[in-house]
Parts: C-alpha cells; sequence; structure tokens
C-alpha cells in the first residue's frame, strides 16, 4: 500500500505528457475508451449515493418519528410505535471492538510469522489454511459457536475468568453467564475477520524490499529488531488499511452474531450479558414486519448502521493519513 | 425443434393480431399449464404441510403451485400488492393492514391449527412440569425467578424441583408462534397485558432471543434450568419435553394434535355464520382443549379478477380443506374440526370470479 501512494506521484509526469501530446491525431477510440471507463469509475460512488438516498427515504417516516431519540433510546417497542436503537449500536460497536482486539494481534502475528520466519515448506500450506477461514460460510460458524463456544464459555472459560482470575468482581464479568453473550459474539467474529486481516498483512510484509531487511541486518540488528524497527513500520499503513477490512465486515456481519449474541436490547457493561447488534436487529425482524411504520424503523436502522460504518472507516482512514505522514514517507 | 415451435408460434401471433385481442385468455392460460399455475408466499410455520398438498395436488390434477415460505409479513406485504395469488399468515391481518390491500376484501381462510409447547430444561425432573397460564407469565415477566418457587411447586407436588435460577428464552425474530404465544399470555395475564402485550414481536422482560423454532430449542437443549416456547410440530419431531397447561375447565392437558384441534371444535361451535374466521382461539373452552393453539390462514381476495386463476385457486383450497386435511395430522399439524368444514365450503363459493382481463 505504502508502495502505490509512493509510487503515484512518480507516475504522473508521464501521464500528462501523454495527455499533452497531439492527442487531436490518435485514434477516436481513444476517446470513447476513455469515456468508458471514466463511466465505469462514475458508476460506483454513483451506485453508494443511490443506495444512501434510498435507504434515507424509506427510512424517514420512522426516523422523522422518533427524532434524536431513535439512536439515543433504549426501548424497542413495535406496538406502541417507539424505536430506540441505543442498545444495537452500542452491541454492534463493542462486538466488532472486541473482535478487533483479539483478531489483530494473532493476525499480525501469524502473518510476521509467515513472511519472516517460517520455513519456506510450511509457508504455503498454513497461509492456505488461514485463508480458508474466510470461505467458511458466516451459518457454520454460527453452528459451531452454538455446539462447541457456547458450552466452553459457559464452562470452563467463565468461572476460570470470574474466580480463578479473581475478575468475577469487576463490571465487565459480572452477572449470570450463560454463554450467549457479547463475548461469544466478539470471539466468533475475531475467528471470522483473522483471514482478512492477516492476508493484507502477509502481502504487505512479503512487498517490503529486500534491501529494508538487508540494510537493518548490516546494521547490526537482530532479527527481531529488523522486524521491529525495519519491516513494520514499512508496512504499517497497509496493516491498518487490513485492520480496517476487518472491522468492516465485523461490523456487517449478521447470522453468526444473531445466532451467539443472545439478541437482548440491553446495555451491560458485562461481556458475559447478552446483547444485540444493528444488523442482527434488522435481519431478525424484517420478515415478520409488516407495518409500514415497522419496516421504515428497520430501514433507519440500516441507515444508521451506514452512517455508523461510515464514521468508523474515516476515523480508520484518517489514523491511516496519519501513521503515513509519520513514517516520513 | 423447440426453436422451430417458438418461431411458428410468434408468426402465428404476428398474423393474427384480432385475435389475440378479442380471443379469450383461457386458451394461453391452458398452453401455460407447463408452468406455474399459482404463486403465493407467506408463513413458514405451515409450509412443511403446504409443500405436501402442492405436490400431492400437482400430482392428481397437473396444477402446479409455487409458494415461497418468507415468512407471514411478507406473505401479507405481497398479496396485498398483488404480487402472488394468495398468501399464508399465522397471525390475522388488522382492519388497517386489510385497509391497505390493492385487491379489495380479503378472505382469511383457516387450514390447520398448530399450538405452543412449553418447553424446559430440567434433567432431574422426570414426569412432565405442570403449569398455569398466569405463572408462565410471571416467569416469563421475570417476577418468578427460581424454579423451587412455591408457584410452582404448589402445581408440582411431588417433583423435586431444583433451587435454580429460570433462563427465559424467547424468539427474537418477528414469529407468528411469538403472536400465539403471547396473545395467550395477555389473554390470562393482566399484568403481561398491561407490559409486553401481545405481537409477532414484543419487548421482552427478561431472558435470551434465539432466532427460530431451532434456535429457542437449541438454548433450550443446552441450559439446564431455561424455559421457552416452541410449535408443536418442531417440539414433537425433536422430541421436547413439553409442560401440561391448566385450561378454562380446569385440566392439565398435553399439547398434542387431538387438544388443538379440540380447542378449536369449542370456538367453532359458538361461531356466527358470518364471520371471517379472523379468531383467536386461544384459552378455548372444553375439557380437552390445549389452551395456547391457533389457526393458520390462507389469505385470498374475495373477488378474484383472473377467472382462471381464481378458480383454480378455489378448487385447490376446497381439495385442500378435505383431502388435504387428512395428511395434517402424519406432519403433525392439528386438522380443522369436522365442524368447520361445511361453513368453510360455503366461504370458498362466495369468492367470485371476475371475467378475464
Amino acid at each position: 500500500m505504502t508502495d502505490a501512494t509512493a509510487q503515484l506521484p512518480g507516475v504522473t509526469p508521464p501521464r500528462a505528457a501523454r495527455a499533452a501530446a497531439p492527442l487531436s491525431a490518435s485514434l477516436f477510440g481513444d476517446r470513447i475508451y476513455q469515456a468508458v471507463i471514466t463511466a465505469f469509475a462514475v458508476f460506483i460512488p454513483l451506485l453508494l449515493i443511490l443506495i444512501a438516498i434510498a435507504i434515507g427515504i424509506a427510512a424517514w417516516p420512522a426516523l422523522s418519528r422518533s427524532g434524536l431519540s431513535f439512536v439515543t433510546s433504549s426501548e424497542w417497542n413495535v406496538a406502541e410505535g417507539k424505536f430506540g436503537v441505543a442498545p444495537a449500536i452500542y452491541g454492534t460497536l463493542v462486538s466488532s471492538a472486541i473482535a478487533l482486539i483479539l483478531a489483530t494481534p494473532l493476525a499480525l502475528g501469524v502473518s510476521i510469522f509467515l513472511s519472516e520466519i517460517a520455513p519456506k515448506w510450511l509457508r504455503q500450506p498454513v497461509a492456505f489454511l488461514v485463508d480458508l477461514l474466510a470461505a467458511v460460510p458466516s451459518v457454520v460458524y454460527g453452528l459451531w459457536g452454538i455446539f462447541v463456544l457456547i458450552p466452553l464459555l459457559r464452562d470452563p472459560v467463565g468461572p476460570f475468568v470470574r474466580d480463578t482470575l479473581g475478575l468475577g468482581k469487576t463490571p465487565l464479568f459480572s452477572g449470570p453467564n450463560y454463554g450467549y453473550s457479547m463475548l461469544a459474539a466478539g470471539i466468533i467474529l475475531a475467528i471470522m475477520i483473522l483471514p482478512f486481516i492477516s492476508a493484507v498483512t502477509r502481502e504487505v510484509l512479503l512487498a517490503v524490499p529486500r534491501s529494508q531487511r538487508d540494510a537493518a541486518l548490516a546494521l547490526g540488528a537482530t532479527r527481531w529488531e529488523m522486524i521491529r524497527d525495519a519491516v513494520l513500520p514499512y508496512a504499517r499503513s497497509g496493516i491498518i488499511g487490513g485492520i480496517i477490512l476487518g472491522l468492516g465486515r465485523a461490523l456487517g456481519e449478521t447470522m453468526a452474531v444473531m445466532m451467539l449474541i443472545g439478541n437482548r436490547a440491553e446495555i451491560s457493561a458485562s461481556l458475559f450479558a447478552p446483547g444485540y447488534t444493528m444488523a442482527s436487529l434488522i435481519a431478525n425482524q424484517f420478515s415478520e414486519a409488516t407495518s409500514d411504520l415497522h419496516l421504515s424503523a428497520l430501514m433507519a436502522v440500516g441507515a444508521v448502521l451506514f452512517v455508523v460504518t461510515l464514521i468508523v472507516n474515516a476515523i480508520a482512514r484518517w489514523l491511516v493519513w496519519r501513521v503515513t505522514r509519520g513514517s516520513g514517507r | 425443434m423447440k426453436r422451430l415451435t417458438f418461431a411458428a408460434l410468434a408468426v402465428a401471433i404476428a398474423c393474427s393480431p384480432d385475435q389475440s385481442k378479442n380471443g379469450n385468455n383461457a386458451t394461453p392460460a391452458a398452453e401455460r399449464s407447463g408452468s406455474v399455475d399459482l404463486t403465493g408466499a407467506g408463513a413458514t410455520f405451515p409450509y412443511p404441510l403446504y409443500s405436501k398438498w402442492f405436490s400431492d395436488y400437482a400430482a392428481k390434477t397437473g396444477v402446479k403451485i409455487n409458494y415461497q415460505s418468507i415468512g407471514s409479513g411478507g406473505g401479507i406485504r405481497q398479496i396485498s400488492e398483488q404480487t402472488v395469488d394468495f398468501g399464508a399468515t399465522d397471525s390475522p391481518m388488522s382492519n388497517d393492514e386489510m385497509s391497505h390491500a390493492k385487491g379489495g376484501a380479503i378472505l382469511h381462510l383457516p387450514t390447520v391449527l398448530g399450538g405452543v409447547v412449553i418447553t424446559y430444561n430440567l434433567p432431574d425432573v422426570k414426569e412432565p412440569l405442570k403449569l398455569t397460564g398466569p405463572l408462565v407469565a410471571d416467569i416469563f415477566l421475570g417476577k418468578v425467578k427460581k424454579w423451587n418457587d412455591p408457584a410452582i411447586a404448589a402445581l408440582n407436588p411431588g417433583v423435586k424441583l431444583p433451587n435454580q435460577d429460570i433462563l427465559v428464552v424467547h424468539r427474537s425474530d418477528g414469529s407468528g408462534t411469538s403472536y400465539v404465544f403471547t396473545d395467550y399470555l395477555t389473554a390470562v395475564s393482566p399484568a403481561w397485558a398491561k407490559g409486553p402485550k401481545k405481537g409477532k414481536e414484543v419487548p421482552w422482560p427478561v431472558g435470551l432471543g434465539g432466532k427460530g423454532n431451532e434456535g429457542v430449542a437449541g438454548q433450550v437443549k443446552q441450559t439446564p434450568g431455561s424455559i421457552g416456547y416452541v410449535e408443536l410440530a418442531y417440539a414433537k419431531e425433536n422430541a421436547l419435553p413439553a409442560a401440561l397447561i391448566k385450561n378454562v375447565a380446569g385440566n392439565f392437558v398435553a399439547p398434542s394434535t387431538e387438544t388443538i384441534t379440540a380447542a378449536a371444535s369449542g370456538v367453532a361451535e359458538k361461531l356466527p355464520p358470518n364471520t371471517d374466521y379472523r379468531i383467536s382461539i386461544v384459552n378455548a373452552p372444553g375439557a380437552n382443549a390445549y389452551p395456547i393453539s391457533s389457526f393458520t390462514w390462507i389469505l385470498a381476495y374475495a373477488n378474484q379478477s383472473d377467472s382462471v386463476k381464481g378458480k383454480k385457486l378455489v378448487d385447490f383450497l376446497r381439495w385442500a380443506l378435505t383431502e388435504g386435511e387428512k395428511e395434517a395430522t402424519t406432519l403433525n399439524y392439528a386438522p380443522l374440526p369436522a365442524s368447520m368444514a361445511a361453513q368453510l365450503n360455503t366461504r370458498l363459493d362466495s369468492i367470485k370470479l371476475g371475467s378475464a382481463r
């Protein structure tokens, strides 16, 4: 990623020069080509804007009725026409945050191992297996979660965290532990986004020039110092890009989360408590929503999810921008 | 070969513009009999039975029916928009929803009955638990928190109830099962009627949400001390424990196709002749009536603008309500009581077949 941005300025002059060259003499086909390509390029942002407008129009009746309380209230009562999605916003953000906290170090470790340390014969199979995690359907993760993860969380993990580690008194791990919880959703999301982060990170690390490594080693760095001081800073913006990709997937993931989070519209500090996410709220209620207001409210949830995703992405982009500037490249 | 027929057809159509304008629509419809004749959409609960009906009916008459089990809400929306020939729903349409239908008056035709089973996970309790409606409401309201609560113990003398927290599991998705269950709780518990009320999706005071019957059953099966509710057919197929519920007559009744049909017959006898069948049969009278029961309906327009399709639909429904009913119990659906058959037949006769469009 750093390479691409670094090379761009270098690429520009020839293109500008070509544009200045006698285009009139060139073929008419060039212009058609340019028009088609431009149309393609414009089409995707246009699609995004159209989707946003369509959701906005559909969401308006519910949003105008509930006002700001739509995002601040916790009360979701279809019969009374009260729609508050604060617990779902909270659940979406917290479950994604847990996923990132768990998946990022693991994905970085896997990628560093594969690109820097692993012997060649091990690299391909392990990389293949990690990538394969991305091919497992969401509902299969959900089933695995119900039959393996939830019982594990309920029995050995819950008591271990609470009693052995003595964390039961902190608000983070208090309350009854049924397994179906924010923690379960976060863990399943972590597994699901791991291959995305690790695949991008691995490629970025492999793209770091050999000379960068040689230079560090020549200065007397150990292998760990070489990775930490020469390779990782070089690949930093690419790694963050991979994390953003994973985050995007975590925010929107529906099925597996819905099966494990317990679907309870409440904000609770405890990770053992059940929660709700915006995506699972829509998926749960859409098929049986008959009233126009209810449908509109679900569209509004979609709009809020859209906006939250945009904000989170914008923050992440800003981070990348700062990091790339900070790295002096 | 196929191409040739196609070309011939195209020529025929091109050469006879007058005929295609004046000719009746029956001919092209008959020609199309190889493809789908009727389309329907709606409830998922009766889908296994409907799907058997459609395949049996197609084998018998050649009339093909395509049904999408997208949920009652989708069924109501699609029939209202006239994108399907019939809809299906587990909870009756409201007057407001009826007024939005584009094709005029919609008829509710009950097809079979479903019941909601209260299931639980108490490994040490062997005999079926006995519960009353108000007690179930109190459990789902979070007022009764422990299994050895005196209220439960009083109904189950001799049963060793554990000193354990009750974990309530409910449906997280909007569902006809939740509608029937909350309809019952609203009928028997003033506290419930004041609080969450009835609906396909209500603000549950306590508990975890599972998606679908399988989600609720999965959570109940896995968690000792939990209680939840599922459809009868699902409970039977998976051999889940089922609580006996006290009915109006004071008897503790186990859920089964017989006791659910009994609930309908208690109500059916008292129906006025002009009923639109949008009726609740929860908490029905009758010594053997299971109190958490409900109809499931097929929705059809009272005025069928397309007479060919309309006739096919009426013929199918007539078959379903006579021959089809016999299949119901094999798939764990409760058939309609025999006393309703004549009345429903007259209702089918009342469907008007419009002239061809």
